[in-house]
């Protein structure tokens, strides 16, 4: 489904991310792990096309095409989904609007009617229930005044509303406590079919506890440096990076 | 980076009530002295007390200078060029019905959407449309005529309720208060005119519709709306402009007064001509606007969404003499291109416990400058006077400007007064995040626009509330890329 081959990055003229190099297939999940400043959070933002990540090589491919050709939006609306690390206030807009212009964009591009409102808020509330989340939220303004925790959570509902084949997850466990995080794994784990990967970023390996992957990468100065099943994240948690980075260098 | 370019070029969509109706019109020669004050009056058929009191104006406008003090630049305005009078030519006088008006005239309307015949009665709003100088068209007369209230155009109510204007016309914006309202106070050719009883509450929403047409012409019209004690009125008032290479002046003036426990809600969504994105043309729109709350337990609210006219200087304020009586402010401010925009307001606290709340939004695009100039005056008498103001400003590309004036000036100990203010842009974050959900740059733009402007919006009446949000969406296309 997601193909990285060789990926180059720069971020105002330097480079993050240089040779990276991932294959993610339908129905798996991975997690990529790694040390602060080893490019984690670039990969998920180019992936996503966040402008001022300039891409100097390397391709990548998503269900067969260049995912890089295409704009954020397109990117969007053809199921690749960001779950952000630090999702953006955005003063007065409710919740539920932006979330039903995201599903009609959505929608539009599988050339789909707009979705019934009733449906639509059936739908929402459903999911809602899952992620333990009030239905207040629903009419306050996107992301405006939540917790840390709290935005986590509204990340995860959008991604089940929207329900995108690729989900990269930028270090959705920080900040949550154990039972936050055990609900975001649940809403993750909800979402795992035989048509979607999930691409997780986290720092920790207890999330993984709870969602668990089919395999594990270490990203170090900006090229995966080691990957494995599950017992590789075990192993990192015991031994830090360390062994892993110095390889690198 | 996003690129500013692209935003500012995401900016730029034309103006779409840039039609002239052609209409053969009565007009005065361009030119202004005690003649044409005469003439105007002589029209209008006005009692001695009128035609004196213009000439009071008139002769103290003379001795005025121009206001140098607003944010805003342009070339001196010659008030010898501008026709004083024009109405359209209508056969035997004033049309007795909608099927005598002029099809064109009503076609004009329609392009408009002013809501006349059965989308009038479908929307519940009776419209007293003023087309350039003369009211042309009021309807919902009889049903306004049932509950004692009295809409019709000013010229009506200087020939059926002289006495209800010699009362109190200029008692809240006398003429000498200021250039434009002196002007005004000469040669105002036609307005409109509301009185609402005691104890009534106005049974729809009143609503007038502005619009300038014949070219080189000045429109300077003059409302009244008087809500005596325990009534209540909401007014809802748009204004659109053709599109002229020249500037076109509008020097309006706006006198509101409440009475004991009365309330007036007074809406405007003011997209005049703003010139086009070289800054040729569009509307001087000076206006002043004031209401006073004279009883006890009066409310004065004034909702502005202003998106037009070249520029834009004015007030609209409240002086809070009763007890306990309430002013507001609501007001969404857009610049774009060459716009500029120096609006606020003043709450002057007379009255004991008086409160007044200010909420204001500008949104600032191109090479757009918008300010914001406010007065929160405590009296020594506003024992226990509350105020609450809240500015925020929103910036779209690099080459436009906001600014800020507010001034305070408390003379009682007892006051509270709060302000708070914030400028902001639409942050990268904001719009990659809608982006990244699928949703298009245009509607990310609208959509976190509409957010900021929110606070006001919901003081609109809600077909208002629906037009305002697309004409801001219009005003601001391609403002972010």
């Amino acid at each position: 489904m997601l193909k990285v081959d060789n990926l180059h990055v720069s971020v105002a003229g330097k480079a993050v991310l240089k040779g990276l190099t991932l294959e993610v297939n339908a129905g798996e999940v991975h997690a990529i792990m790694g040390p602060n400043g080893s490019g984690k959070s670039t990969l998920s933002y180019v992936l996503a096309g966040r402008p001022g990540y300039e891409v100097t090589a390397g391709t990548v491919r998503y269900d067969g095409q260049d995912l890089l050709a295409l704009a954020p939006e397109e990117r969007a609306r053809a199921g690749v989904f960001l779950g952000f690390q630090y999702p953006v206030e955005i003063p007065g807009v409710n919740n539920v609007y932006l979330l039903k212009a995201a599903m009609n964009a959505a929608r539009k591009h599988r050339g789909l009617p707009e979705v019934d409102a009733f449906e639509f808020l059936t739908l929402v509330k459903d999911k809602m229930k899952l992620m333990q989340m009030d239905e207040a939220f629903l009419s306050r303004g996107v992301n405006e005044g939540f917790s840390g925790g709290e935005k986590k959570r509204n990340e995860i509902l959008q991604m089940l509303v929207l329900e995108p084949k690729l989900a990269l997850l930028d270090e959705t466990d920080s900040g949550l406590d154990i039972d936050a995080l055990k609900i975001v794994a649940r809403g993750v784990n909800t979402l795992r079919s035989p048509e979607r990967a999930v691409v997780l970023v986290t720092h920790y390996q207890r999330l993984l506890d709870h969602i668990v992957p089919d395999r594990v990468h270490v990203l170090a100065k900006g090229r995966i440096v080691r990957s494995g099943d599950r017992s590789l994240a075990l192993e990192l948690e015991k031994r830090g990076y360390d062994w892993l980075t110095q390889d690198a260098a | 980076m996003t690129d500013t370019a692209e935003l500012e070029t995401l900016v730029g969509r034309s103006y779409q009530h840039g039609f002239v109706t052609d209409i053969e019109s009565d007009s005065l020669p361009p030119g202004l002295d005690e003649s044409t004050v005469r003439a105007i009056s002589l029209k209008k058929r006005e009692p001695q007390f009128l035609l004196d009191w213009r000439l009071a104006a008139f002769r103290h406008w003379q001795t005025m200078t121009p206001p140098k003090w607003a944010h805003v630049h342009y070339p001196p305005i010659d008030f010898q060029e501008i026709s004083y009078y024009s109405a359209p030519k209508a056969p035997a006088n004033a049309p007795k019905s909608l099927d005598e008006v002029d099809p064109k005239l009503l076609a004009t309307y329609a392009k408009l959407g002013v809501p006349l015949h059965e989308r009038a009665r479908l929307a519940g709003v009776a419209v007293d449309a003023v087309f350039d100088s003369v009211s042309v068209a009021t309807t919902f007369k009889d049903r306004l005529e049932k509950a004692g209230v009295i809409f019709c155009s000013f010229s009506d109510a200087v020939q059926k309720h002289p006495e209800l204007i010699e009362r109190y016309l200029g008692t809240v914006v006398p003429p000498a208060d200021n250039y434009y309202a002196c002007l005004n106070s000469a040669v105002y050719s036609d307005g409109s005119f509301v009185y609402i009883p005691e104890g009534v509450r106005c049974p729809m929403e009143l609503s007038t519709y502005f619009r300038i047409n014949a070219a080189k012409t000045g429109q300077f019209e003059r409302t009244l709306i008087i809500a005596a004690p325990g009534s209540h009125v909401s007014y809802l008032e748009g204004c659109t402009a053709p599109m002229r290479d020249e500037n076109q002046l509008h020097a309006a003036v706006v006198e509101l007064i409440a009475e004991d426990d009365a309330q007036i809600k007074y809406s405007t969504v003011q997209n005049w001509y703003p010139g086009d994105e070289n800054g040729i043309g569009g509307i001087y729109n000076f206006v002043t606007k004031r209401g006073e709350c004279r009883g006890r337990n009066s409310k004065i609210s004034w909702t502005q969404v202003e998106t037009g006219s070249a520029i834009t200087w004015k007030y609209p304020s409240c002086v809070l003499k009763g007890e306990n009586s309430i002013g507001e402010f609501y007001s969404v401010a857009t610049v774009n291109n060459y716009q500029q925009a120096d609006t606020g307001t003043k709450m002057i606290h007379v009255g004991a416990n008086t409160r007044s709340t200010i909420v204001s939004k500008g949104i600032s695009a191109g090479k757009g400058s918008n300010s914001y100039r406010g007065l929160v005056k405590i009296l020594p008498t506003a024992h226990g006077a509350r105020n609450f103001t809240q500015c925020d400003s929103l910036l779209m590309g690099s080459q436009c400007a906001a600014h800020t004036f507010p001034y305070v000036e408390v003379k009682n100990g007892s006051a509270t007064v709060e302000h708070e203010a914030s400028t902001s842009r639409i942050s990268e974050d904001q719009l990659f995040y809608c982006l990244q959900r699928g949703i298009s740059q245009e509607d990310a733009v609208n959509m976190i626009v509409s957010g900021f402007c929110k606070s006001v919006f919901k003081e609109l009446p809600m077909e208002f509330a629906v037009e305002a949000q697309a004409l801001l969406a219009v005003s601001l296309e391609g403002a972010v890329g």
